[in-house]
């Protein structure tokens, strides 16, 4: 993985502290550091010149903090400025017009269009009980009018029929007329997947904006595009008229620089992102989100988004009522909470996505593995559900029992039940008020724990 | 080769060429100019060159080891004008893409063998399956193909659409079937059949996804279980306007089923290719095909020197 900007930029500007302003020389190394990790995350060039350029007389003249370290300092000001570039707030869809309200859809192939569209009838209907129409002028890809039939089905959109055979003009014409029968909103025109030196394909959708008149004319794009992204947005925004951007397949690990080169060069908002392959993933735009993933400053929030994902609420929240009750965090709920983690991958995956993790020592990082948690949830499986229930009640015999009954032996059987001790009394703290730093602190220790039993501070 | 494809291999290049135009453009502005008048190299002549490498999806990292290689021949004296400079950075690409040169071959004694394609999501799987089929087809060997991907709307009806518009026999399930079992079924239909290659489609999916991950390893076990040496062929199908994520993708797919072989699709747009040059530096895996075009004829086995060579041409062309 990279390092992060933030740690790169900490060593590069290292000897900073000392002076008071940020001058032209002494961040030229720190520019440099900027204009890489920016390249790392796929922005284009062009926008990466003229955003360092942005960066840089923003950073001119400003006094080091003596609190912050220059690095931190540095990367909050380009943080700031990839917010502000990529618009501050969050821009809705514009629906004020007489119904039906027209969306064209417009991308490369494979941008995620279709499933885009869908999304959006799901999203328009749900939130803002609109009623919603859907139409696919794709008379090119093979299945394209059968996947948006599907797909409209399933997001409970009104699906207006067409066929290979038919022109575009000609579905748009016959489409618009049975919106408008049918007391549909929104009409969402979904178009084929065309290049952007496709001349004959760009006057066709060229021409069908003309005739359809949309209110919107949403830009779909890959967050995983590379320098691409600019070219095709600048071909796009030259024939038609934009005026929103939806960033597709944003649950990946791309770091997602094409978001800002589209915007930048367009000029036109990011209206959504896509996540996820089921058709409830549309999400408004957060700047401030992606703008520390193009930092690559951790993943922590698609750490956060992937637990919440995953984790079984109901589950959840029948450990927190029982907490709440007073109730001991038992043996059976720890299983729980094994089995939920590897859900997630395991403890391995997500430690990747904690930032500063792959600086820990090398030894550090080799005790944390699956294994041991993998091993932990047998050791849990071999005993009774009284034992897990009453993890007071293991003793030298029933210990011996168990590591036989999971192939381990008692040493092991006794860390687990050591850090299964504290794990309880974490939560304990967690169910008091204000316990939350607590357990903070807590948690390191159980890492330490998880790690190897000991704490680490005794390891090193 | 057969005497269709003799036939189209001017037609082909030429649509190569228009379709890496705008690398080339990057690479024209960049390099062009500067490198094909006998100028003396400085430094601006080099900066010139690693912003045009970088404006193609190269990687900083590679960009940087191609520049740093460069440079330290400048420094030499071995290169000492820009046309120089110029044909030692067509060798120097084309090195690099040399050893992932692999002629794609099917064992005809595998009966059937068994090729799997992944990658994320709109790639062009599916399409590419098509053109792959027809090309094994041409070869003279019997082909069948797996509607693997259950669960995008319609994707099955794709594959389906176009088999029986091209004769060949798709095995399908319903959409939401388990992809597994569609894979296992078309597997043992085809050895049945006594088909010569069964090619299995896949649904998307990112590869930051360890669910789906998981059940891409699902299919192969369950495959490789009927025959041992089974999937044959595993190809990750890359985008060519991806960027930099083509590491992580292939280096997460290969985690999840071992890849043999790359495909790369869509370079008859504005899309660059220069993501090549960053994944060959990170991986040994071969490059079996490029996809420039919709027609079945647009599929075609990758070459590294005229595929660089397109890449450079138009700096020859419009400064020539």
């Amino acid at each position: 993985m990279f390092d992060s900007l933030s740690e790169r930029l900490t060593q590069t500007l290292k000897g900073l502290t000392g002076k008071a302003r940020l001058t032209e020389e002494n961040i030229s190394a720190a520019m440099r550091d900027v204009r890489r990790a920016l390249l790392e995350a796929d922005v284009a060039l062009p926008v990466v010149k003229e955003f360092t350029d942005k960066v840089r007389s923003r950073a001119l003249g400003q006094v080091v903090n003596a609190a912050l370290n220059p690095g931190e300092q540095f990367v909050k000001i380009v943080h700031d400025e990839l917010v502000h570039v990529m618009g501050d707030a969050n821009d809705a869809l514009n629906l004020q017009t007489t119904p039906p309200a027209i969306v064209l859809m417009a991308g490369l192939q494979g941008a995620g269009k279709t499933t885009t569209v869908a999304k959006l009838a799901l999203l328009l209907k749900s939130r803002e009980k609109k009623k919603v129409a859907v139409v696919s002028a794709d008379v090119y890809r093979p299945a394209a009018i059968k996947q948006l039939e599907t797909l409209a089905g399933e997001a409970g959109a009104h699906f207006i029929p067409s066929s290979a055979d038919e022109k575009p003009s000609a579905i748009a014409e016959r489409a618009v007329g049975e919106a408008k029968r049918a007391f549909a909103d929104v009409l969402i025109v979904d178009t084929a997947g065309r290049l952007a030196v496709d001349e004959d394909m760009m006057a066709e959708i060229r021409a069908l904006q003309a005739q359809l008149k949309p209110i919107e004319t949403l830009f779909v794009v890959d967050a995983m595009t590379g320098q691409d992204a600019a070219n095709t947005a600048r071909a796009f925004n030259d024939v038609l008229d934009l005026t929103g951007v939806v960033l597709a397949k944003a649950d990946g690990d791309a770091r997602g620089g094409a978001a800002l080169s589209v915007r930048s060069i367009t000029g036109k908002p990011i209206k959504f992102i896509g996540v996820g392959e089921k058709i409830d993933g549309l999400e408004p735009f957060y700047p401030d989100r992606l703008a520390s993933r193009i930092l690559g400053m951790g993943d922590l929030m698609s750490l956060i988004e992937e637990a919440q994902r995953k984790v079984d609420k109901k589950k959840a929240e029948k450990l927190a009522r029982k907490l709440e009750k007073g109730r001991k965090f038992d043996l059976e709920d720890f299983r729980e909470q094994l089995n939920q983690m590897a859900s997630m991958g395991g403890i391995t995956s997500m430690m990747d996505k904690v930032p500063g993790m792959s600086q820990l020592p090398k030894n550090v990082q080799e005790q944390v593995n699956d294994d041991q948690f993998l091993r932990m949830g047998v050791i849990i499986d071999s005993m009774t559900p009284h034992e897990r229930r009453f993890p007071d009640v293991i003793t030298g015999s029933r210990k011996q029992r168990i590591a036989r009954g999971s192939g381990t032996s008692v040493p092991d059987i006794n860390r687990l039940l050591k850090q299964h001790k504290q794990m309880q009394k974490m939560m304990k703290k967690f169910s008091k008020k204000g316990g939350m730093q607590k357990m903070m602190r807590g948690l390191s220790a159980m890492q330490g724990a998880a790690a190897g039993g000991r704490p680490p501070a005794r390891r090193r | 080769m057969s005497e269709g494809e003799v036939k189209n291999e001017g037609g082909f290049w030429k649509r190569l060429r228009s379709g890496l135009s705008k690398t080339r453009d990057a690479l024209g502005t960049g390099v062009g100019n500067l490198l094909l008048g006998e100028k003396e190299i400085d430094e601006e002549v080099l900066e010139d060159l690693e912003t045009a490498l970088l404006l193609t999806d190269v990687g900083v990292e590679a960009t940087t080891d191609i520049m740093d290689d460069l440079a330290a021949r400048v420094q030499r004296r071995e290169l000492n004008n820009t046309r120089a400079l110029h044909g030692a950075l067509g060798r120097l690409l084309t090195q690099r893409l040399q050893a992932h040169v692999k002629p794609f071959q099917v064992d005809r004694q595998a009966k059937p063998f068994v090729i799997f394609f992944v990658g994320v999501n709109g790639v062009g799987k599916t399409t590419t399956i098509g053109k792959l089929a027809k090309r094994l087809q041409g070869e003279g060997l019997s082909v069948m193909l797996a509607a693997g991907d259950t669960f995008r709307a319609a994707a099955v009806e794709q594959l389906q659409a176009w088999g029986e518009r091209n004769g060949v026999p798709v095995i399908a399930q319903s959409q939401g079937s388990d992809s597994a079992s569609v894979v296992y079924d078309a597997v043992q239909a085809a050895a049945a059949r006594g088909a010569d290659v069964l090619l299995a489609d896949t649904a998307g999916r990112l590869q930051a996804k360890t669910n789906l991950m998981e059940e891409l390893r699902k299919i192969s076990r369950v495959v490789s279980r009927f025959d041992e040496s089974a999937p044959h062929e595993v190809l990750l199908v890359l985008d060519a306007g991806v960027g930099q994520n083509a590491l992580s993708q292939v280096k997460e797919f290969d985690a999840a089923v071992p890849l043999t072989g790359l495909v790369v699709t869509k370079l008859d747009g504005t899309a660059k290719a220069g993501v090549l040059f960053a994944v060959a530096q990170q991986t040994d895996l071969p490059i079996y095909f490029i996809g420039v075009g919709e027609g079945v004829e647009d599929l075609r086995p990758f070459e590294a020197e005229p595929f660089v060579e397109a890449l450079l041409a138009q700096a020859t062309e419009e400064n020539g």
